[in-house]
């Protein structure tokens, strides 16, 4: 659970180019730290921009070349509440709620059978399960496509969510795993012997490991189902309609809009750059399935 | 949690397990309980499709023309890959993911090595940079087209036409980037959103480095570039394949910018976008299969390489 911050101090001698200085501080530190800064601020540009430009009028943010101290105003979040986003974010939430609540409680289960009190060949049912994240979903969208059409479920928000929970399943199973594999089971064993014991033994010993696993599963999962947009684009309609799809409807847009877009792409973006970032540490475990720690 | 807790006794016993009783059984299937609500759901919403996919794959069936449906042998498969907008697809995804990965790849080591030495706002930088893969795609996706890439107010030409002004020139270049480099287009706004997962990776792994075995080769006098090639580099190796693996396993099924960017034109449909399309706008169900099929036989490929990896690390990790 290493991050930036909270890793020990790293000697200053530790770099990676110029002969080696041991205990003295590199001169050439400087100019890589300005380096650093400037591929960051680089990177984060074109998000700077989007903010940016969702706070200028629309004359201000077509106009070329770009005023980048024109007044800033509201207009453009006004023009996108405008036109009555909420049910749309209102599907996106529902759905991303939906899978992660279902995904916890189906991987939480299936995960303690991995790991606390293990299936025969636990590993192979494990490698199944992230087989399954590796295949293209979009080969299986035209019957997924008909069975929905064939029962009723097209335009169904929970039919979405549902979808968006096989997919992020074998995700959430391989990082539960990694975490309840932490837990020490003799200290369990022990407590499990009298039951007071066993509930504060859980509260002191297993919840401050499995929480954050929980945290970092959640995370992911929302992250995935909020972002995605090929199944939600096909299955549904006006009622079920999502963020992303919503967005789409800017991608043949013509005139002064640009305001528009910018404040649209940023509130449909701001869940999750608020929890990406405030959760950091997880999101490097989610992604690399727990295998990175 | 509060069964028997016997993780000890049983991952000893479960190289060379004694013969089942009845008894042995039925536990054997209580340990299994929490985990089939999980598998099952898995196989039949992830598994089962593929099923149905494989058999539409051989079937004529278009959704304009019921009455024609029925067995089609490989002219599905036949039509594909002859069909040269697919083959053009297969190009597309396997360059669109090569390169994707590469460059990401090779941009997030580099910053992650800036970013593995203390500096003043180190946690600052590393939050910039992981702010593109936190914009939801599709967003990301609109925000490179329309505020930075498009000719006329994009920010790309509102800076050249900065430039050219500071020395006095009224006649700035104003390429089109998308209709001179649509596949560069889609690539760069992958490129962008990419390199930050690579460097979360790499950088997770630069600081599991043994700190006191590298010490010890600088005391001996190695130089930072030996160590880099001797020590960093094998141990970032495996850290660089999950990445790349990944990273490709995402990649290779991209949609929302080539639907965003260009809408499958100007030769940027991969697969995922024809199997889209051949489906939901041309309705030709048994075409779409088959490429779907197609997909998924060059995903496995890849697939396999990206378990065998995870599966190397996953070992290492459970000695």
């Amino acid at each position: 659970m290493s991050s930036v911050t909270d890793v020990a101090p790293i000697p200053a001698s530790r770099t990676t180019e110029g002969v080696p200085r041991p205990d003295r501080k590199p001169r050439g530190g400087l100019f890589l730290a300005i380096l650093a800064w400037l591929v960051g601020l680089l990177f984060a540009l074109p998000a700077v921009w989007m903010l940016l430009t969702s706070l200028h009028s629309e004359p201000d943010a077509a106009s070329n070349p770009p005023k980048v101290f024109a007044p800033l105003t509201l207009e453009g979040y006004r023009e996108f509440f405008g036109a009555d986003p909420w049910p749309v974010l209102l599907n996106s939430l529902t759905a991303a709620v939906i899978s992660t609540v279902v995904v916890l409680l189906l991987a939480i289960p299936a995960a303690y059978a991995l790991s606390i009190r293990p299936v025969r060949k636990w590993t192979d049912v494990l490698f199944f399960f992230l087989s399954t994240k590796m295949l293209p979903v979009v080969a299986g969208l035209l019957p997924i496509y008909l069975f929905a059409q064939w029962s009723g479920l097209l335009d169904n928000i929970w039919f979405v969510g549902l979808l968006y929970t096989s997919m992020n399943l074998p995700i959430a199973v391989w990082m539960m795993r990694s975490f309840l594999a932490e837990v020490p089971v003799e200290i369990l064993e022990a407590a499990s012997m009298d039951g007071a014991g066993l509930i504060r033994t859980l509260r002191q010993v297993v919840a401050p490991i499995v929480m954050p696993g929980i945290a970092a599963t959640s995370l992911i999962c929302f992250i995935f189902s909020w972002n995605e947009l090929l199944f939600a684009r096909v299955l549904t309609g006006t009622r079920a309609e999502t963020a992303p799809v919503f967005l789409t409807s800017f991608v043949t847009s013509q005139g002064l809009f640009l305001a528009q877009v910018c404040a649209a792409s940023l509130v449909v973006s701001l869940p999750v750059l608020i929890a990406g970032i405030a959760a950091q540490d997880k999101l490097v475990q989610g992604l690399s399935l727990g295998a990175v720690k | 949690m509060s069964v028997t807790l016997e993780r000890g006794q049983e991952g000893a016993a479960e190289a060379g397990r004694p013969p089942s009783t009845a008894v042995r059984r039925s536990a054997d299937w209580a340990r299994r309980a929490p985990l089939l609500p999980a598998l099952i759901f898995t196989i039949v919403v992830t598994q089962l499709p593929f099923v149905f996919t494989l058999i539409i794959s051989f079937m004529n069936w278009n959704a304009y023309y019921p009455q024609d449906r029925g067995f089609a042998g490989f002219d599905n498969y036949v039509r594909v890959l002859t069909d040269v907008n697919t083959r053009d697809a297969i190009v597309v995804t396997i360059t669109l993911t090569v390169v994707v990965v590469l460059v990401s790849l090779v941009l997030g080591l580099l910053i992650a090595l800036l970013l593995d030495r203390k500096f003043f706002g180190r946690g600052a930088v590393r939050t910039l940079m992981i702010v593109p893969f936190l914009v939801v795609p599709v967003a990301a996706a609109l925000v490179w087209k329309h505020a930075i890439f498009n000719p006329v107010y994009g920010l790309i030409n509102g800076i050249l036409t900065w430039i050219w002004q500071l020395f006095g020139s009224g006649d700035p270049p104003q390429p089109d980037w998308i209709s001179s480099f649509p596949l560069g287009a889609i690539e760069m706004t992958l490129i962008w959103q990419w390199t930050p997962f690579m460097m979360l990776i790499l950088l997770a792994g630069l600081q599991s480095r043994p700190l006191e075995v590298i010490e010890a080769a600088r005391i001996d006098g190695a130089n930072a570039w030996q160590i880099f090639r001797y020590m960093t580099f094998p141990h970032l190796r495996q850290y660089m394949e999950l990445g790349g693996l990944l990273g490709a396993v995402y990649i290779v099924q991209t949609f929302d910018p080539v639907f965003v960017i260009t809408s499958g034109g100007l030769g940027t449909a991969n697969l995922p976008y024809i199997i889209y399309q051949t489906f939901y706008l041309a309705h030709d169900y048994g075409r779409a299969s088959a490429a779907g099929v197609v997909t998924l036989i060059g995903t496995i490929v890849i697939a396999t390489l990206a378990l065998r990896t995870v599966s190397t690390l996953f070992q290492e990790e459970n000695k």
